[in-house]
């Protein structure tokens, strides 16, 4: 019992820092992300240049900070985004049924056939390269799944007792869906959401590390490996950095979200 | 088979409402695919050779007749010509599709080879070293960026040892890197559920019953364990060749391995309308066709759904 609640405390220090590190970047990143000095570049880590320096003089060390704002900040707009697209749509297609529930389940459906990866691919192609356009692409895949849960926890909740019992007494359907519905399906749609964010991450660095996403020379971490490609042997250091810090912010999320999922005891309920 | 029939025209209908919504993107997507045509050879042009070009394309027709003109096009296997090569597009993608299909299935058999093995041992040593092992290796690899593995594995084989080559597809070493980084993280998110569907099966009361009649443990595990948890084993091989055709995407751009992937990718940053608009449709007749395969090997697999499919017609 000690070693999870000492656990719990490592991951919420770590998201306070993360969080910390996303609002001041721009304080205190100690160089211009986007400044180049040719004289400087490839420089190996030093006291000035914590990280080093990448093919173009850039600090990488403030390029990564900046890059956090970019890579994690659009994580967090699109799950914001899908929340507010996926949530009340789920609530009312379950809630009133009928007709527009199973037009409704139909576009889920045809959604849900095509992997991820292939339909943010291919909006992005028909919409054009940019992380405009990349978080665009990422929210109309990622809705989906929030409709999906809410309306299913609404299935459910529907045919309780007290859900009657509200109707009898003549309690209005808005109220119902605030009073009864949403606080139910809140503790689900965390859980995934918290799960999810580390999966949206992955798919911003994987998509604009193939250069579908953020274009040069805005600092983002995919990109930023993209570049780092043609220095193999010379600064190895420029891969790796960048990479560490994509899979650490995801695990620390993912270990949140696993935690947050005993916590709430809610088993996978996305099908 | 009534069913199947019923899914055959599910699919021919999904498709033509897929063949719509591509077109209609395509029109209404930014970026003028006329101009980037002219622009590649860094001349300057005339509005005249736009318009020429833009006739000649078909552009200027109203947009339904375009569909229509596509349309009799399509089911003459004729996709239009790409933008960038003048080849046709059919010709262009069908000469990329076993390459990647190769890469697909290999990295299905590295996932396999991984998950398979590690995932029941997990199950049947529960809560022991190799189940946290397990544990611990699916963690990171659902946190590991698939294509940063690549690069490790580039930074490693090909630059410190020199012994994979990083790029191109020649023969059996050129998958090497590509099947392994994928089937790696593929695996990781498999090893789990194999875990889980394992353990759940174990549970059963027919294990208790088998258990009891005296079968040998080997034999238990064979016929019934292992064939009970095929279903939702097979649900998952289904969609992760989905994601595993997701996946080739990035890892063909990394490794610059010959595939659709790489093609639709260069596709889109040079806005090669025909080829993406081939590449949606390929992949779309892809998928729907491992879901109707996936659903077959159900009924094959579990009697009760058979059974089920029976009672309601």
């Amino acid at each position: 019992m000690i070693h999870r609640s000492r656990a719990r405390i490592a991951v919420i220090v770590t998201l306070a820092i993360l969080a910390f590190i996303l609002i001041l970047a721009p304080y205190i990143a100690p160089f211009d992300p986007t400044q180049v000095k040719m004289e400087e570049r490839l420089k190996p880590i030093s006291m000035e240049h914590l990280l080093g320096t990448d093919h173009l003089g850039r600090d990488v060390f403030s390029r990564i900070l900046t890059g956090a704002q970019t890579t994690v900040g659009a994580s967090f707009l699109i799950l914001f985004i899908s929340l507010l697209v996926g949530v009340p749509f789920g609530l009312l297609s379950g809630y009133l049924g009928g007709k527009i529930d199973r037009i409704f389940m139909r576009i889920v459906d045809a959604f849900m056939t095509f992997p991820d990866y292939i339909v943010a691919i291919i909006l992005s192609g028909f919409l054009g390269p940019g992380m405009f356009n990349l978080v665009l692409a990422i929210v109309m895949v990622k809705w989906v799944g929030y409709a999906r849960l809410a309306r299913s926890v609404v299935l459910t909740e529907k045919q309780k007792d007290y859900i009657s019992m509200a109707k009898i007494n003549g309690m209005s359907s808005l109220n119902i869906l605030r009073r009864h519905m949403i606080p139910h399906v809140t503790g689900n749609v965390m859980v995934l959401a918290t799960l999810d964010i580390g999966k949206i991450i992955l798919m911003i660095a994987s998509l604009s590390y193939i250069g579908l996403g953020a274009q040069p020379p805005a600092p983002e971490w995919g990109a930023m490996l993209n570049e780092a490609k043609g220095f193999f042997y010379n600064a190895p250091q420029l891969m790796l950095i960048p990479g560490l810090s994509i899979m650490m912010v995801v695990l620390i999320f993912n270990l949140l979200g696993d935690y947050l999922r005993d916590h709430f005891d809610v088993k996978n309920q996305k099908g | 088979m009534k069913q199947i029939g019923k899914r055959l025209l599910e699919l021919c209908l999904f498709l033509f409402l897929l063949s719509i919504i591509s077109f209609v993107f395509m029109k209404a997507a930014p970026g003028d695919p006329v101009r980037y045509m002219l622009n590649i050879d860094d001349v300057a042009i005339s509005n005249e050779q736009i318009e020429s070009l833009r006739e000649e394309l078909g552009f200027n027709d109203p947009v339904y007749i375009q569909y229509w003109n596509w349309l009799i096009r399509f089911f003459q296997f004729d996709l239009g010509d790409s933008f960038m090569t003048k080849q046709p597009v059919i010709e262009e993608l069908a000469s990329k599709i076993p390459a990647t299909l190769t890469l697909t299935f290999s990295s299905m058999v590295v996932m396999m080879l991984i998950a398979v093995p590690l995932g029941t041992l997990a199950a049947l040593y529960k809560n022991q070293w190799i189940d946290h092992a397990s544990r611990i290796f699916a963690l990171i690899g659902a946190s590991v960026p698939s294509f940063w593995l690549g690069l490790l594995f580039i930074q490693f084989f090909s630059v410190e040892l020199g012994v994979l080559p990083s790029m191109g597809s020649d023969g059996f070493f050129h998958l090497i890197m590509p099947s392994l980084t994928l089937g790696i993280a593929m695996a990781a998110v498999y090893v789990r559920l194999l875990r889980s569907s394992l353990l759940e099966s174990l549970g059963q009361d027919f294990i208790r019953s088998a258990r009891a009649r005296g079968l040998s443990p080997k034999r238990i595990f064979i016929y019934h364990t292992f064939r009970h948890c095929l279903t939702p084993v097979i649900t998952i091989f289904g969609v992760s060749l989905g994601s595993l055709l997701g996946g080739t995407v990035i890892i063909e751009v990394l490794f610059s391995y010959p595939g659709v992937g790489k093609l639709v990718v260069e596709a889109i940053i040079r806005r090669d309308y025909p080829i993406i608009q081939g590449y949606v449709l390929f992949m779309g007749l892809f998928v729907v066709i491992i879901n109707l395969l996936v659903d077959l090997s159900y009924r094959y697999l579990n009697p009760e759904i058979r059974l089920k499919g029976a009672d309601r017609q």
